[in-house]
């Protein structure tokens, strides 16, 4: 009976994707409980929730999602010009949303949805695949990824444009079309130069040239980039990182994790990461390869590329080659909202996973 | 078909997949090629820049060294108090924060001028007070509310005190904040990494002059920090070592018996001991308060103490430059007898003036003092003798002699800044003056040479050099106030010179007999009242200075203004047989010698030679002799 109970609540589990996960969130308490130590317990918590949260989504089959697809891309879309119109203020930034009980952040919601949305609309239109589809999925996108670049939120930004371009990528847009786009994006770069906020263009600056202002924008990039540096092969050790524990990285348990994390454990600890993020990403490609539909391949591939994402823009950012912008390091990070919605993802591609053959059947 | 073209699509979505995929391994590849940089190629040079962060190196301020009198009586010293500092760098509204504190710590508007003032000379990123001396009670306030102070703190420190006031303020000096001029001396010596830290610096007297003795050698803390600068914990320490300590030939209770004995009047004295040049005490009045330079002065005391009339900021005793007046008498006669021009019993008739070339010098005495020889001459300081002398002499026989004297030349005292004086000579005029005709000497210059006034203009130390070299015998020392140093790290004594300077060669007869008659003048002369009673047998001699030449009339004291009076001299030596003591005192428009100097002296003698402590300051003799 009990024993049937367990089965039932594992079934729609992906144990390859499980593994991958359960080591990053082992991995992550073991870096937070040095960055962070009093921050371990809620963190815990937070993964309970997430994983519930998973376990959820798992065994809701894709057919249902396709249903989901366009309410919950409208109401995300509803949600951010709500912010854009009353939301609350805080760090000079219009990101969260007051609804009487609690404070949510719409943009978040868009992570999932925006794939979400696009998937379902391309397999809407699978047969009549033109130029126009492309256009509009293109406008769809772009819609709400300038509502958050508003905010402005550059990192949430640039994740759910990206998670929308993987879905148009893989639906098979032409190359010339990418190409043109490249070229296109390239030209009118100076554009976009004259668009961003000052404070988005002095992050930029600041990649190009950090000791330019060591103490004040280049702070965190040079303080970051010590700590991995100084990390070496092997590590101080755990606990040991003298830029870590005497708080010369800033945002130590969040964004800049990644270089607590290099600090102490070194190149060799990075590398465990990296493959970690590797067998996973692969795991996810590969359920985009084997998925039944366009919908489940583009939701599925879409996904995957978006942990990708993550990591290599957090990654990136902390290791100076990126400029600064708001993105955690995927299932590290402190944070229970990023955490879920990564967890929705992992949900997600439980449930295609396993509802693969259901649907060719 | 449509199996074909899912087919198609599938395979082209794998396509794409793959491509994704490629893409993925790149981007890693490149993170990877980054994290090799960093941390294997560029290792040593970000663990270098990790400890540098890390590691502060503090420096550790050493305890400044104490002045100490000859009998162990502490003039100097240091005490550990609170003050309130701001680092100006760290804060973004100066003015706001400080009246944000003035809730919560009672800040007076002179901190504040006085902050402000730090503020125009501060160096950069040091903090600075904004109050001193807090009491536990303020500490404690501030220190429950300094969340809402960034870059304000409470930091122990040490301040420099005086505990006798105004008492030998010249000779002691003060420090002050260092200034640029400050770190360029520092930097001369090579001593800008033992001067880290330091926030103070001697500015004058005893503190200037042995300021690399007294400041120690700074001890440095390995630190380890957080990044807001915050100390975590000491790694290494290697400890400060407290300045030497400065042990002085000054007797601190002579040095106030002296200063008390002038009330309120402006002068100096200088009391040598003659059998070493160690000086005893070095008084110029007024004094001031070196306390007030420790904190950085507030502007109201300063422009109190520049813009006083007194010159209180000025050392008489090495810097004011004064006609010795009579008290230049018994070197003339000195000079005489060695020289060959005078004998003891030569006598002269004086009738109250000495005509030169149809020029009148008057005696101070009308009528004269009749036939004078060389006893009374000096008694009685009769200035026709002196006239007629000086003539016999001439200027190069006067200026050579008087040179070796130390008359016109610094007497290297152990204090900087000491005035050279003026040593008239016919080489002297042809420096001092341009036009030719100037430049020339004239015989009658020298007429009142002799007498002291003219061009003669000496320091009250060079006075008191003088007379302690004739006390001595003609054996010269170079006045000194730091008897020895003690090494703190080793416990020794290290001396100061002992060797005399030179000995001048004299006849003993001759030096003899003006010491008899320098007896005379306290026992039967111009001396004799204020040395009325005295236990010990005392030599001496009055003089009195001219300010300003009254021609044709004749100096009646009551009738000009008291900045126009004359100064009042008296220079004198005791025991007369085996001299202890040799002094000069000099009364700024004290009128004649003996009424206002002399009874200085008679105090100062007394105090030393028999411990016996003055009622009252030496009060202005007004019936004693006018002559001098």
């Amino acid at each position: 009976m009990l024993r049937n109970l367990w089965q039932r609540l594992i079934a729609p589990i992906d144990p390859p994707l499980m593994a991958m996960a359960a080591l990053l969130l082992g991995y992550a308490l073991l870096v937070l409980a040095s960055a962070s130590p009093e921050r371990l317990g809620s963190q815990a918590l937070n993964m309970v929730v997430a994983l519930v949260v998973m376990r959820l989504v798992a065994q809701v089959p894709p057919q249902k999602m396709m249903r989901f697809a366009l309410p919950v891309f409208v109401v995300g879309v509803l949600l951010l010009i709500a912010v854009a119109l009353f939301g609350d203020i805080s760090k000079g930034a219009r990101r969260w949303l007051n609804i009487g009980f609690m404070r949510i952040q719409p943009s978040e919601i868009m992570k999932i949805a925006m794939p979400l949305m696009l998937a379902w609309y391309f397999q809407r239109h699978e047969a009549t695949l033109r130029l126009r589809e492309y256009a509009v999925a293109t406008l769809l996108l772009l819609l709400p990824v300038g509502l958050i670049a508003k905010q402005p939120d550059l990192g949430t930004a640039i994740l759910v444009f990206a998670a929308g371009c993987y879905v148009i990528f893989l639906a098979g847009l032409s190359w010339k079309v990418i190409a043109g786009l490249f070229v296109a994006a390239c030209a009118s770069a100076p554009l976009a130069w004259a668009v961003l906020r000052d404070y988005q263009k002095s992050r930029i600056l600041t990649l190009l040239d950090p000791e330019a202002d060591p103490l004040g924008k280049g702070f965190h990039i040079i303080q970051s980039t010590i700590a991995i540096g100084s990390g070496g092969i092997f590590g101080k050790g755990w606990g040991q990182g003298t830029q870590a524990q005497l708080e010369f990285i800033p945002e130590r348990h969040t964004d800049f994790i990644f270089a607590v994390l290099s600090e102490e454990l070194g190149l060799l600890g990075i590398t465990v990461l990296m493959v970690l993020y590797l067998f996973l990403i692969g795991r996810g490609l590969m359920i985009a390869a084997n998925a039944p539909t366009l919908f489940t391949r583009l939701l599925a591939g879409s996904i995957t590329l978006i942990f990708f994402t993550y990591a290599f823009v957090n990654m990136g950012m902390v290791s100076g080659i990126l400029p600064v912008v708001g993105v955690p390091l995927p299932f590290i990070s402190y944070g229970g909202t990023a955490l879920v919605t990564l967890f929705i993802g992992i949900g997600i591609l439980m449930s295609i996973h396993r509802h693969r053959m259901l649907v060719q059947n | 078909m449509e199996f074909k073209d899912s087919e198609d699509e599938l395979h082209q979505f794998r396509r794409r997949l793959t491509g994704a995929g490629g893409f993925v391994l790149f981007a890693f590849a490149v993170l990877f090629a980054r994290f090799i940089w960093l941390q294997v190629v560029q290792h040593s040079y970000y663990q270098t820049r990790a400890e540098d962060n890390r590691i502060s190196l503090v420096p550790v301020l050493p305890n400044r060294g104490l002045i100490i009198d000859r009998n162990g009586i502490v003039l100097a010293h240091n005490y550990s108090a609170y003050t309130l500092e701001i680092t100006p760098s760290k804060v973004a509204d100066l003015e706001k924060t400080i009246d944000e504190l003035e809730k919560v710590i009672e800040i007076q508007p002179k901190d504040r001028k006085r902050f402000k003032r730090l503020l125009e000379e501060s160096r950069n990123f040091e903090s600075l007070p904004i109050r001193n001396r807090l009491s536990d009670e303020e500490v404690a306030k501030f220190i429950a509310r300094r969340y809402r102070f960034p870059g304000v703190d409470v930091k122990a420190r040490l301040f420099r005190q005086y505990p006798f006031n105004e008492s030998a303020s010249h000779l002691l000096g003060y420090i002050g904040r260092i200034t640029d001029r400050d770190l360029a001396t520092i930097s001369d010596k090579d001593m800008d990494d033992n001067y880290r830290g330091t926030e103070h610096f001697g500015k004058s007297g005893l503190e200037q002059k042995y300021e690399f003795d007294l400041h120690g050698q700074t001890g440095f803390e390995q630190v380890e920090v957080d990044s807001s600068g915050r100390a975590v914990r000491v790694l290494s320490r290697i400890p400060p070592v407290a300045g030497n300590n400065l042990t002085l030939t000054i007797d601190a209770k002579l040095q106030q018996v002296a200063e008390q004995a002038f009330g309120d009047r402006r002068g100096a004295l200088v009391a040598i001991d003659p059998a070493t040049g160690g000086i005893l005490a070095l008084v110029s009045m007024p004094g001031f308060d070196p306390n007030l330079f420790v904190d950085g002065i507030d502007s109201q005391s300063w422009d109190a103490l520049n813009n006083s009339p007194d010159k209180p900021m000025v050392n008489r005793a090495l810097n004011g430059t004064y006609p010795p007046g009579s008290t230049f008498k018994p070197y003339m006669a000195l000079a005489a007898l060695e020289i060959g021009k005078r004998t003891p019993q030569q006598t002269i008739f004086d009738p109250g003036y000495y005509n030169f070339g149809g020029h009148v010098f008057h005696d101070d005495k009308k009528g004269g003092h009749g036939i004078v020889n060389m006893y009374k001459s000096i008694v009685e300081s009769c200035d026709t003798y002196y006239y007629m002398l000086a003539n016999d002499l001439g200027i190069d026989n006067i200026s050579g002699f008087m040179r070796r004297f130390g008359f016109g030349q610094r007497t290297g005292v152990d204090i900087e800044g000491e005035s050279e004086g003026v040593l008239p000579s016919q080489e002297w005029k042809r420096k001092r003056f341009k036009r030719p005709d100037q430049q020339r000497w004239y015989a009658g210059e020298t007429i009142s040479i002799g007498i002291g006034q003219g061009y003669n203009a000496y320091t009250p130390i060079q006075l008191a050099q003088a007379v302690a070299t004739l006390a001595n015998n003609g054996v010269m020392y170079r006045p000194h106030i730091v008897k020895f140093i003690t090494d703190t790290k080793t416990g020794a004594a290290i001396p100061i010179e002992q060797k005399p300077l030179r000995t001048i060669p004299l006849k003993p007869e001759n030096i003899e007999i003006i010491k008899q008659a320098m007896v005379g003048v306290n026992k039967e002369g111009t001396g004799a009242r204020a040395f009325a009673g005295a236990e010990y047998v005392s030599a001496g001699k009055t003089g009195t200075a001219q300010v300003f030449s009254l021609k044709g009339e004749k100096y009646t004291e009551g009738h000009i203004k008291e900045r126009m009076r004359d100064h009042a001299l008296f220079i004198a030596f005791a025991p007369a047989d085996r001299p202890r003591i040799a002094l000069a005192v000099l009364v700024e428009n004290g009128g004649f010698g003996a009424q206002a100097a002399a009874p200085i002296a008679r105090q100062v003698l007394d105090y030393y030679l028999l411990g016996k402590l003055p009622k009252a300051p030496a009060p202005a003799d007004e019936t004693a002799p006018e002559e001098d």
